[in-house]
């Protein structure tokens, strides 16, 4: 009798969610999306297959199946997820669709901002947006009368404070673990200072006073890091967070609202979302969006329904339903505290991820590289000097440098 | 055995190896010798990506890659000689680092940094793991009947556990205030940070490999001790041989062609050590050559990868594997020689 009415009660369930009550219209055309896995990723698709026929694959691995699977004619997926570095090699090949006629037609509630435009034409609709900006605990900051910090010299002066007060060992997280992580650290530093990364015909121009800076700048904050840094990820930072072990932290805004998650973290309340630290030039951080992308190898009937789906996945439904999963772009969506970080990144002049081919190498060049400074292997000039031969090697390799 | 029946029988077997190993590998070893790169052209670009209120845009010269009429990326090969192995080798900067005696300058050149692990890896685990094998054997051997099912059953234990799996646990122990480094810091009563330098980190990939290696070393040798001689040992005993006499003069000898057997399968594996790069994330202090081909095959998130260099270094591990066994071998080829 029990075991009847727990079965009862999970076909009832079934039957209610998979009703697609929630889409406007029912697709009948077979499609499939192929993005990365994180939870705003999870919110867009499950609201995508209510409007049926329509099945989701969240990888982490997305980035090294995507150009593949999308140069397959026909496509092996018809919607993808991209950021604004993995929508390059898609853009490199042509296998993604100009999105104009389709916007046009069904693309009233967009925002303009939403609209990812390469040589004047759609090519991306942007969903959310992501940086990595300041979160510190302002309880900790608080009680020894510190103020918010504005640049990376106020970050360093809090933590010296902070470990003098014995409030904490070790006051700074950082995603500093080798390989893209760190090379992202980089990046938001180098910027952050002004730098800029290419020459002409792809050289690399890294090895300056605002290279030198920004990693002179990186190994002043290891001081007061936990010694195992460069194994440490962002979801170890978000731990490490929610665990009260650290103050403050360039974090990941897709990663704020776990810090108010009561079932795994010790700190609800306690952690405020701040602006990126200044640089000598904008704020140290770099903007990013995810977004979606159709693929050139399909009927234009296919790419219509697609269109359609992909929509509904980001409507203000879904918006509204995940409010604080991300900074989404939507006239849905109620800027709240947690997004109050990356938003005052952006007002402060934060550059986008300068995504390009040459980018994605140096980007790997930078990761791999890094740590021989940190480690004390090598000074900051030899560092820089090593990566730019690296990227010269590889950028020859793939056809970037003429020989 | 006639001609035709040996063939039939073997040849499944060879075919199957022609097509997984065989042609693979020399598909390898050519693309070492060549480069593949699409051919780009510098266009201006105006893109425009999301702020918070507007837009913004960017004009700016971009690398494009041309395509033909299909939609496809045009590409060029070209035969370029050894330069991929120049490229990984660098043996310009190697040399100059070797003739100043300046060795922290090469070992942070990416192939020799990966060749000094890979080497000390595998010379230090060899004798550590034929020692613990033949130690559990040993053990197993002279475990009462009755508990010598479960014995070897739980110092089987380590070599079936799934590597990556294996290594996560290890990472997962000693990592932060993992149990073990928490317990450590405890008795020790002081701050540890066993991933904070190399040594550390090198120390827990090679006690894991012994762990995870020597049952399989063990159950080899413990088959190898059924078939000592039991005459030469009670012949011993009687001589008063003491329990170290006979292991050295009558057991070890006996067991000599296994001894060799699991050295040159350990050579081979560690060789190829990858499972603990990834597992410990030790990238940034420790690499291996194995991890160094695959980092070179990972694309990024523009997609490029670098198959040549891939390839060449690739192909440099092979021909270290094959240095390493040529001492084992020779040894084998000797006896075999020798017993005729």
């Amino acid at each position: 009798m029990k075991l009847r009415s727990i079965l009862m009660a999970g076909a009832m369930s079934i039957a209610a969610s998979g009703a697609w009550a929630a889409c406007s219209f029912e697709n009948d055309v077979p499609l499939k999306s192929l993005s990365a896995g994180f939870e705003a990723w999870k919110a867009v698709t499950d609201a995508m297959a209510e409007c049926g026929n329509f099945s989701a694959s969240l990888d982490q691995e997305f980035r090294e199946k995507q150009p593949e699977a999308f140069a397959a004619d026909p496509a092996l997926y018809q919607i993808g997820g991209v950021s604004n570095a993995t929508l390059v090699p898609l853009l490199n090949a042509g296998s993604v669709r100009p999105l104009d006629d389709l916007v046009e037609k069904y693309g009233q509630n967009l925002l303009p901002n939403q609209l990812i435009k390469v040589d004047g034409k759609v090519m991306a609709v942007a969903m959310m947006v992501n940086a990595q900006h300041l979160m510190y605990r302002n309880d900790v900051l608080a009680d020894l009368g510190i103020d918010e910090p504005k640049t990376y010299g106020d970050v360093l002066a809090a933590a010296a404070q902070i470990k003098e007060a014995g409030v904490m060992d070790y006051p700074i997280g950082g995603t500093f673990k080798t390989g893209w992580n760190l090379g992202q650290e980089f990046i938001n530093m180098y910027l952050g200072e002004g730098g800029s990364f290419f020459g002409d015909g792809n050289m690399p121009a890294i090895n300056n006073d605002q290279g030198v800076a920004a990693l002179e700048m990186m190994k002043a904050m290891t001081e007061f890091m936990d010694p195992e840094y460069l194994v440490s990820d962002s979801t170890y930072v978000q731990q490490q967070f929610q665990q009260g072990k650290i103050a403050m932290a360039n974090l990941w805004a897709s990663r704020a609202a776990a810090m108010n998650d009561e079932a795994e973290s010790q700190v609800v309340g306690k952690v405020t979302m701040a602006a990126a630290p200044m640089g000598s030039a904008v704020p140290a951080t770099t903007i990013w969006w995810d977004g979606i992308v159709l693929a050139t190898n399909m009927s234009d009937e296919e790419a219509d329904a697609a269109f359609r789906v992909a929509l509904e996945g980001m409507d203000a439904d879904t918006v509204s339903a995940n409010n604080d999963v991300a900074v989404w772009l939507s006239t849905a969506y109620t800027p709240g505290d947690l997004a109050a970080g990356a938003a005052a990144s952006a007002e402060g002049g934060a550059k986008a991820y300068p995504a390009s081919g040459p980018m994605g190498i140096m980007h790997t060049s930078l990761g791999n590289g890094l740590a021989d400074y940190l480690t004390g292997a090598k000074d900051a000039q030899t560092t820089l000097a090593d990566i730019e031969a690296d990227y010269i090697t590889a950028a020859k390799e793939a056809g970037l440098i003429s020989n | 055995m006639n001609f035709r029946t040996f063939a039939t029988f073997v040849g499944p077997s060879v075919f199957m190896m022609l097509l997984f190993i065989a042609f693979p590998l020399v598909s390898v070893f050519k693309q070492s010798f060549y480069i593949t790169q699409p051919i780009y052209e510098t266009v201006e670009t105006e893109t425009c990506t999301p702020g918070f209120l507007t837009q913004t845009c960017v004009t700016e010269q971009v690398s494009q890659p041309k395509l033909d009429d299909d939609g496809k990326i045009i590409t060029r090969t070209d035969f370029v000689g050894l330069q991929s192995y120049r490229n990984v080798l660098e043996p310009e900067r190697a040399w100059r680092a070797i003739s100043d005696g300046n060795w922290n300058v090469l070992s942070t050149i990416n192939f020799w940094k990966a060749l000094r692990f890979t080497l000390t890896f595998t010379l230090i685990t060899l004798p550590l793991v034929v020692v613990c094998g033949l130690g559990i054997a040993i053990l197993i051997n002279n475990a009462a009947r009755s508990i010598r099912g479960p014995v070897i059953f739980v110092s089987l234990l380590p070599f079936i556990i799934t590597p990556v799996i294996g290594v996560l646990s290890i990472n997962w122990l000693f990592r932060g205030d993992g149990i073990l480094t928490a317990m450590m810091e405890w008795w020790l009563n002081r701050d540890i940070a066993l991933f904070a330098q190399a040594w550390t980190i090198e120390v827990l990939m090679m006690l894991y490999r012994v762990w995870h290696v020597a049952p399989f070393a063990a159950i080899i040798f413990y088959a190898g001790l059924q078939t000592v001689n039991q005459d030469s040992l009670e012949s011993a005993v009687i001589d008063g041989a003491t329990r170290w006499q006979r292991l050295k003069y009558i057991v070890i000898p006996h067991l000599m062609p296994l001894i060799i057997f699991v050295s040159m399968i350990h050579l081979m594996d560690s060789y190829r050590v990858f499972e603990e790069i990834v597992g410990f994330s030790s990238q940034g202090y420790v690499i291996s050559l194995q991890w160094l081909t695959f980092d070179y095959l990972t694309p990024d998130q523009a997609g490029n990868r670098s198959i040549s260099r891939a390839s060449a270094n690739s192909m440099l591990t092979m021909i270290g594997v094959v240095i390493l066994l040529i001492f084992p071998l020779r040894r084998t080829w000797r006896d075999h020689k020798g017993g005729h």
